[in-house]
């Protein structure tokens, strides 16, 4: 085995393999990315936006569940880096046809693949995959389940580093649906680990998963208690189909109790930022004043997206020896 | 056939036995214990120094895959995994394809079984009609087939109405429901339980409530209906302690728990290993030593090795839609060792839970070393050492989530009705 | 000069080497050249050379990490710097600096990346020295002087808090 049985996103020397999740990924990998992408940020800014590093490359993105926008990031990340990109889709192919992951995985690995940026809607399956493939392959989570999207949680770390330069001296809200947010997990995962002092979850307790504060959080029900003081505010996407379930009772309540506005976003630090890992649902979790106001942060996330997610494809690629 | 064990350190918890003592066994039943009746020429004698002679294992639930299910499992591969683990008698649920709910089925399955000439099969029946939920089964006439206790396996009995009715039924005829307590509703789409583990990996989860809201409901049907109850694989704290309390006030039941919950805990889950999907969920550390104190305090009744193969097709998938359970047959006795040395209980109180404390839940004459009883007889080295490689196993299910560590024990021979049916 | 393949002996000074590079580009230089140098080392000569030729346009500084063709064999460098050329390219006089002139491998990928900004009119090189042992078609404009190594040998400019630069002698 190539990969650390204790940690099988690192290889033995302790470099990035795969990227599946942001728990136990060591800061100083973390830092090497975030440090990466800042060089990326400026290769994207240039007229010619590509650089040869995955020259003949291919990049699979393998989407088990749909996503246009994560899916366009990774496209754009790739091609900026040279590499081939073939995308599929494969919640309306194979798998109707009843054929397995590992099946549809084999399959694909048997073309040639440098690598797979795997989305999934059951947590842990970018685990099982990378569990299957050979070593010149790699596997990039983007996004399983309630578990993990560490390429998100990373884009959120380096935009909170961009506009706040330390992280030891901050305090972050997250605020709404803690429990089915892969986000969240991330974000709390990146921030302890670079070592921001203080997390609070907010939210009503039917999103707030139990033993949630084994993470290293703090759980706050009132939104403004929450918010009070905090340098950076961090709130989530709340699905559709949660508010017509039975852990809420309207997207209206929702807004009233815990959406993002000016005057919630009052009493945290005035020079606090907003975040959203998009798609907003205006006045849902967030106020369209909010999201297009002078604290929000949210179009800079998107284009430090990309420059994420090409450091850790160069990365991940560059660490097999074969 | 006449055989002699000779040498062993004699474990009979029935007959409150522990001793160095011979054991000579003819026509299928036991006829000595210590000294050889006169006249008796051995056909064979078995050297059993060094190793400990106990009755044949008694399990509670083992899943042989038929009818219907063959392409995971046969009654063969499993049955000779039944002896490689010492297993003599053992309980299969209802859950099979068809599931078995007509006194025709189990029929078959008991004459499949008797032909073998390997363990004894007791069938449990289906409480409802194909485990659906609604319409009571014939249990007087699947008792008479042969079914000695009737259950819902791992399927959901929602309607409380159709419990109470399938309970005051049984009650009746005075046949035993057995019973996993798991409320549907508060379980639903659950893979893991709600703790730490499920919150950090994002799991759907099952809180303890699933488990102690169904026991709720069972315990006042029980006391309402008098039905002979027995509850399936315990697997919390909050749980045991509510029928530790029931039983102090009275309350006629009985409980079991899985051998895999005595060692693993939600940590186990690791990166979402699949093997560690089981039905009810591996919970918290605190839970696991419950069962184990549980069990040895005989809260918990007995240890069964709820037996589950699983092909690997249904097994290498992502963690929830993963099908849950473990093979089991083979590691129910040296597991069950392992929970003994480690609480430094004695082995009979131990050896106790997987042969006669299980039989008496079954109601079946077995699980002793009594005179004139059956000759059904395991055999075991308590000192030797095997690595768990699923490919080794009898089972077909590889799907275990001991692989690759080292157990202590090994059966060395297994005997039923006096005959050698497996040798190591 | 000592012959190829032998042993280092005396270590060049980088002082010295430098004075004789800014001898050679003092005539040369265009107030609209653009100095570039390459991380880590170049960065520090090109500084050095920048400030002392006194030309208005900003420095620039090339981090060449993502060009490199060795990336499939060590993978992306464990510290990336950022490129940052704060001036127009297209139609300008670029003077590149590096320290160690080698293979010519690096230069090979700071020209692709300077490609990638734009058309420059020029590029010309400046190396503090020449080491030998090239493989690609490349000859500094501008060089302080020439040391032949062994190929089990490497040498590494360092600057001390003053910022004087010398030379550091390494045996793999």
């Amino acid at each position: 085995m190539w990969l650390d049985p204790r940690n099988p996103q690192l290889n033995k020397n302790g470099e990035l393999h795969h990227l599946l999740s942001l728990d136990g990924l060591p800061a100083d990998v973390m830092r090497q990315i975030l440090d990466a992408a800042e060089s990326f940020v400026g290769v994207t800014q240039r007229d010619v936006k590509k650089v040869p590093l995955l020259r003949g490359k291919s990049v699979f993105n393998i989407f088990f569940e749909n996503s246009t926008r994560t899916r366009t990031t990774f496209e754009i990340a790739a091609k900026r880096l040279s590499a081939d990109v073939i995308n599929l889709a494969i919640a309306q192919s194979s798998t109707s046809k009843g054929e397995s992951v590992l099946d549809t995985v084999a399959n694909l690995a048997a073309m040639q693949a440098d690598m797979f940026v795997v989305r999934h809607a059951a947590s842990g399956a970018p685990y099982l995959i990378a569990k299957h493939v050979g070593p010149d392959i790699h596997v990039i989570n983007a996004g399983d389940g309630r578990h993990q999207h560490p390429t998100q949680g990373l884009l959120d770390v380096f935009t909170i580093r961009h506009y706040k330069k330390d992280f030891t001296q901050l305090r972050v809200a997250i605020i709404g649906d803690i429990l089915h947010s892969r986000v969240a997990r991330s974000q709390i995962h990146a921030l302890t680990t670079l070592g921001c002092p203080e997390i609070r979850v907010i939210g009503p307790r039917t999103l707030i998963p139990s033993d949630i504060k084994s993470l290293g959080v703090q759980v706050y029900e009132d939104l403004r208690e929450g918010l009070k003081d905090v340098d950076v505010v961090s709130t989530l996407r709340l699905q559709n189909e949660r508010m017509k379930g039975s852990l809420l009772a309207s997207g209206q309540e929702f807004y009233k109790y815990y959406g993002i506005t000016d005057e919630a976003l009052a009493v945290a630090k005035p020079d606090a930022i907003v975040l959203h890992p998009g798609p907003m649902n205006r006045g849902v979790e967030i106020d369209s004043s909010v999201a297009d106001g002078t604290q929000s942060v949210i179009l800079p996330q998107v284009s430090f997206g990309i420059a994420i997610r090409m450091a850790v494809m160069s990365i991940v690629a560059g660490n097999w020896r074969g | 056939m006449k055989i002699h064990i000779k040498g062993g350190r004699l474990i009979d918890p029935r007959n409150n036995l522990d001793a160095m003592h011979d054991l000579y066994l003819a026509a299928g039943k036991i006829v000595a214990v210590g000294t050889a009746p006169a006249g008796f020429h051995a056909n064979r004698t078995i050297d059993a120094g060094g190793k400990i002679v106990c009755p044949g294992l008694v399990d509670l639930s083992a899943r042989l895959r038929e009818p219907g299910l063959e392409y995971i499992a046969t009654l063969e591969s499993e049955m000779d995994a039944a002896l490689a683990g010492g297993v003599t008698s053992l309980a299969c649920p209802p859950d099979t394809d068809p599931p078995l709910d007509e006194p025709g089925l189990v029929e078959m399955l008991k004459y499949r079984a008797r032909n073998l000439n390997k363990a004894h099969v007791y069938p449990v029946g289906a409480l409802t009609a194909g485990l659906k939920g609604v319409q009571l089964t014939e249990m007087a006439e699947l008792r008479d087939a042969g079914c000695v206790a009737f259950s819902h396996a791992d399927v959901p009995l929602v309607d409380n109405q159709v419990l109470f009715y399938a309970m005051q039924y049984a009650a009746t005829f005075d046949i035993p429901v057995w019973l996993r307590p798991q409320d549907a509703s508060l379980a639903r789409n659950g893979v893991a339980h709600d703790g730490q583990i499920a919150t950090r990996l994002g799991l759907p989860s099952i809180p303890v409530s699933a488990e102690t809201a169904a026991l709720a409901v069972i315990l006042l049907l029980a006391r309402e209906t008098g039905a002979r109850v027995h509850l399936c694989r315990l697997s919390s704290a909050a749980g045991i302690n509510m029928v530790r309390r029931a039983r102090h006030d009275g309350a006629k039941v009985t409980c079991d728990v899985a051998v895999h919950h005595l060692h693993l805990s939600e940590m186990d889950i690791g990166y979402f290993d699949p093997h560690c999907h089981l039905i009810p969920p591996l919970r918290s550390q605190r839970d696991r030593d419950a069962l184990r104190k549980g069990l040895a305090d005989h809260t918990i009744d007995a240890v069964c090795s709820d037996h589950c193969p699983v092909d690997d097709d249904a097994k290498q998938l992502p963690f929830a839609e993963a099908e849950p359970g473990a093979t089991g047959l083979e590691l129910l006795l040296p597991l069950t060792l392992k929970w003994a040395e480690e609480d430094q209980l004695p082995l009979p109180v131990a050896l106790s839970r997987i042969t006669r404390d299980a039989a008496d839940i079954l109601g079946i004459d077995a699980g002793h070393l009594t005179v004139g009883a059956d000759a059904d007889v395991c055999v075991f080295d308590p000192e030797r050492y095997w690595k768990v490689e699923p490919a080794s196993l009898r089972s077909q299910g590889n799907n275990t989530p001991f692989s690759g560590i080292e157990l202590k024990g090994r059966v060395t021979h297994t005997l039923v009705g006096g005959l050698v049916a497996h040798e190591a | 000069m000592n012959k190829p393949g032998n042993p280092l002996r005396q270590l060049p000074e980088a002082e010295q080497l430098l004075a004789k590079l800014l001898e050679q580009m003092q005539p040369v230089v265009r107030p609209d050249t653009g100095i570039i140098g390459i991380h880590t080392g170049g960065v520090w000569v090109a500084q050095r050379l920048h400030a002392a030729l006194g030309i208005a346009v900003p420095l620039g500084t090339l981090d060449v990490s993502f060009y490199r063709d060795d990336f499939e064999k060590i993978g992306l460098h464990r510290d990336v710097k950022s490129s940052d050329l704060p001036f127009d390219v297209d139609g300008r006089p670029l003077i590149l600096v590096d320290d160690v002139l080698y293979t010519g491998r690096t230069i090979r990928a700071a020209m692709n990346v300077l490609f990638d900004y734009g058309r420059p009119s020029s590029i010309q090189l400046a190396a503090l020295v020449d080491r030998g042992g090239r493989e690609l078609p490349i000859t500094a404009d501008f060089l302080g002087g020439s040391a032949a190594l062994a190929v089990s040998q490497s040498l590494e400019l360092t600057r001390d808090e003053t910022g004087k630069l010398s030379f550091k002698l390494h045996e793999n």
